[in-house]
């Protein structure tokens, strides 16, 4: 009894994390996989084919490359946006600010397929031809509100007598958005730029409404998965899901040996 | 700070400064001047106006009118990052994304000075943190922010420094310890302090001058002992300490005034007196009376004031024991009597004699009422029958 009682947090712990990352385990798996026939459903026979060749299948390299890019310009612009707005929501009070305030949100709260479709309306209507510049333009208007809600909370948790501080000290307005301002919201802006590039290489709905002819990975696999999904396909997501764990093992790192320096001071 | 001694320090002026949120003057008509190298206190109760002013002597807040003036200079017109005046904020405001070292040197940095890392390393050991330099503010205890907060700001030798509560998140102990500490490095740097607290006894043991703020006016000035001995109105009286008061009369005038109240005759030298009229408050402190029981009435000197009672209430605090005697007219005497004498003390239900030198009473004028300056809760608390 006694150790069933100490131990249940801890089993359901696991079941949770097994839960939470058998999937990506069967991604990674079947990146190995020698399919028999069109689908990698079942297992076969280990094999590096998908990984040694990963470009091999006509068209997955280059949706790849071009959705990484569109989430790089769209982080950028949608970053450096939304952070201009977040600072103006929380340092001015303007003549329609609050209602700039809950308008932010609609992006966020708009299901994606009626957005999707009215973009695209929007876009017949002026005749604008469908492409990469469609889809950014479409990606950068919702992922703005991602990052003024994430910048906003940063500022607002600010504290004000900080920035006075600054000022005290000899730091003019702008050594003062400089040293400290800037500084202590950077982490928050890092944080929206990083969940904007996720939303955007994954977004699938708004792209395919407005991509006309371009092929995104999202979309490549969407059309793969009405034929078969090769092999590569897993390999590039494995690629995907480890380079954002080695982000943030990274960044462990560095916080672990940053306390650990300083226990030895 | 070896070089501070050269300096030429001037005098903080206020002049007729007032502030003005809406309806209300947060500071109102404030005029003073802080001599230079002198530890001020502002001391007065939350909202008095004493961080607003603060606030518009650093430049953080405009002020609706008058100037402020470093000697012949006048700053009011200097935005927070011109003036040479620097702030100790409440709960510190210490940049948390730089170490200690970074924030010590944030001042100097801003404004271009050469020799950054010898006065640092100089600042650091005047408060005796040169071993933490490369910590963050957040590994630091409360004591050892809030020397890092004083020596980022003293570090650029400001004309004036001002200090927002400084002590007001450390616990008691550590309280006196850095208020012995602040007092070292004031007389160390010689630069003016200008300290605000809500805390009387913190004002009364670091401080040259202490000014006592009420709604946005000082209700008096002096040194820390004078404005204790002799307080000018019911709310210094009531507010900096504690105090008997008993409304009277006056008889007569002249190098001794008389007072009469309740069939009892009260005397105080007239220097001691600030009412202008013929009502007047007699006031003593506590400790100033001594308790006797009603037999031992002749071994009160002749002269000394007296009033008869019965004790209600006796509690021993260690240092004295605290009485509570109610007079023939149902109010409430308090006095405290030191631990230092042999035999019995008095006891609940005692018929007892207070007695004290007229030296130490004081007359006040009677028009602001006698619970000025109290704590509300108590007041109510005191007047209620059931309490």
């Amino acid at each position: 009894m006694r150790w069933i009682r100490q131990n249940v947090i801890g089993a359901i712990a696991i079941l949770v994390l097994l839960y939470l990352f058998l999937p990506i385990a069967v991604v990674i798996i079947f990146s190995f996989n020698n399919p028999v026939g069109k689908y990698n459903l079942s297992w076969n026979e280990f094999s590096l084919d998908a990984w040694s060749q990963i470009c091999g299948v006509p068209g997955v390299c280059s949706s790849f490359v071009t959705s990484i890019q569109i989430g790089l310009i769209t982080t950028t612009f949608a970053t450096i946006l939304g952070t201009l707005i977040a600072f103006a929501l929380v340092r001015y009070r303007f003549r329609g600010r609050s209602s700039t305030n809950l308008l932010i949100f609609m992006p966020m709260a708009t299901p994606e397929i009626v957005m999707g479709s009215s973009l695209l309306a929007l876009f017949l209507n002026l005749s604008f031809p469908l492409g990469a510049v469609t889809i950014m333009i479409a990606h950068i208007m919702f992922i703005i509100s991602f990052v003024v809600v994430a910048v906003k909370a940063r500022l607002q948790g600010m504290d004000p007598r900080l920035e006075e501080a600054a000022r005290d000290l000899y730091a003019s307005p702008y050594a003062t958005f400089r040293y400290v301002t800037f500084p202590l919201v950077l982490p928050g802006i890092i944080g929206a730029a990083l969940l904007g590039f996720s939303l955007s290489f994954d977004d699938f709905i708004i792209s395919f409404f407005n991509a006309g002819t371009l092929v995104t990975f999202p979309i490549y696999i969407w059309g793969a998965a009405q034929r078969g999904i090769p092999p590569q396909v897993n390999a590039l997501a494995s690629l995907v899901f480890m380079s954002a764990l080695l982000i943030v093992l990274s960044a462990q790192l560095v916080a672990w040996r940053k306390r650990r320096s300083l226990a030895t001071r | 700070m070896p070089e501070g001694v050269s300096r030429i320090v001037e005098d903080l002026r206020l002049a007729n400064l007032t502030k003005q949120f809406g309806e209300t003057k947060a500071v109102d008509n404030l005029s003073i001047t802080i001599p230079a190298g002198s530890f001020f206190a502002l001391l007065g109760a939350s909202g008095c106006g004493k961080t607003t002013t603060l606030r518009m002597v650093a430049g953080l807040e405009d002020p609706s009118a008058g100037q402020v003036f470093i000697g012949d200079k006048d700053i009011t017109e200097l935005r927070a990052f011109q003036r040479p005046v620097n702030t100790v904020f409440q709960s510190y405001a210490l940049f948390p994304h730089l170490d200690i070292y970074e924030n010590v040197a944030f001042g100097l940095r801003r404004r271009g000075v050469k020799d950054v890392d010898a006065q640092v390393g100089r600042m650091l050991e005047l408060v005796e943190l040169a071993s933490l330099a490369r910590r963050k503010p957040s590994q630091l205890s409360g004591g050892q922010q809030q020397r890092v907060a004083v020596a980022r700001a003293l570090i650029n030798k400001p004309d004036v420094l001002l200090l927002d509560e400084p002590l007001g998140a450390l616990d008691l102990k550590l309280r006196r310890q850095m208020q012995i500490e602040l007092k070292r490095i004031q007389s160390e740097v010689g630069t003016t302090f200008v300290h605000v607290t809500h805390d009387q006894e913190e004002a009364m043991t670091m401080a040259d001058t202490v000014a006592v703020m009420n709604a946005g006016r000082i209700e008096q000035l002096g040194h820390p002992a004078d404005v204790y001995e002799t307080p000018h109105t019911i709310f210094v009286a009531n507010f900096l300490g504690q105090s008997n008061l008993i409304a009277g009369k006056k008889v007569t005038s002249g190098e001794i005034v008389e007072v009469a109240a309740f069939g009892l005759g009260f005397k105080m030298p007239a220097s001691r007196n600030v009412a202008p009229g013929m009502n007047i408050v007699v006031g003593v402190r506590p400790e100033k009376i001594t308790v006797l029981d009603l037999h031992d009435e002749d071994k009160l000197p002749a002269a000394h004031n007296r009033i008869f009672g019965v004790v209600t209430d006796v509690s021993y605090t260690g240092v004295s024991t605290q009485y509570l005697v109610e007079t023939p007219w149902g109010q409430t005497i308090i006095a405290f009597e030191q631990n230092s004498i042999v035999g019995d003390r008095c006891a609940v239900g005692d018929q007892v004699v207070l007695g004290w030198a007229p030296e130490h009473t004081f007359g006040l004028d009677p028009a602001e009422g006698l619970t000025s300056g109290l704590d509300k809760a108590v007041v109510e608390l005191e007047s209620d029958p059931e309490a």
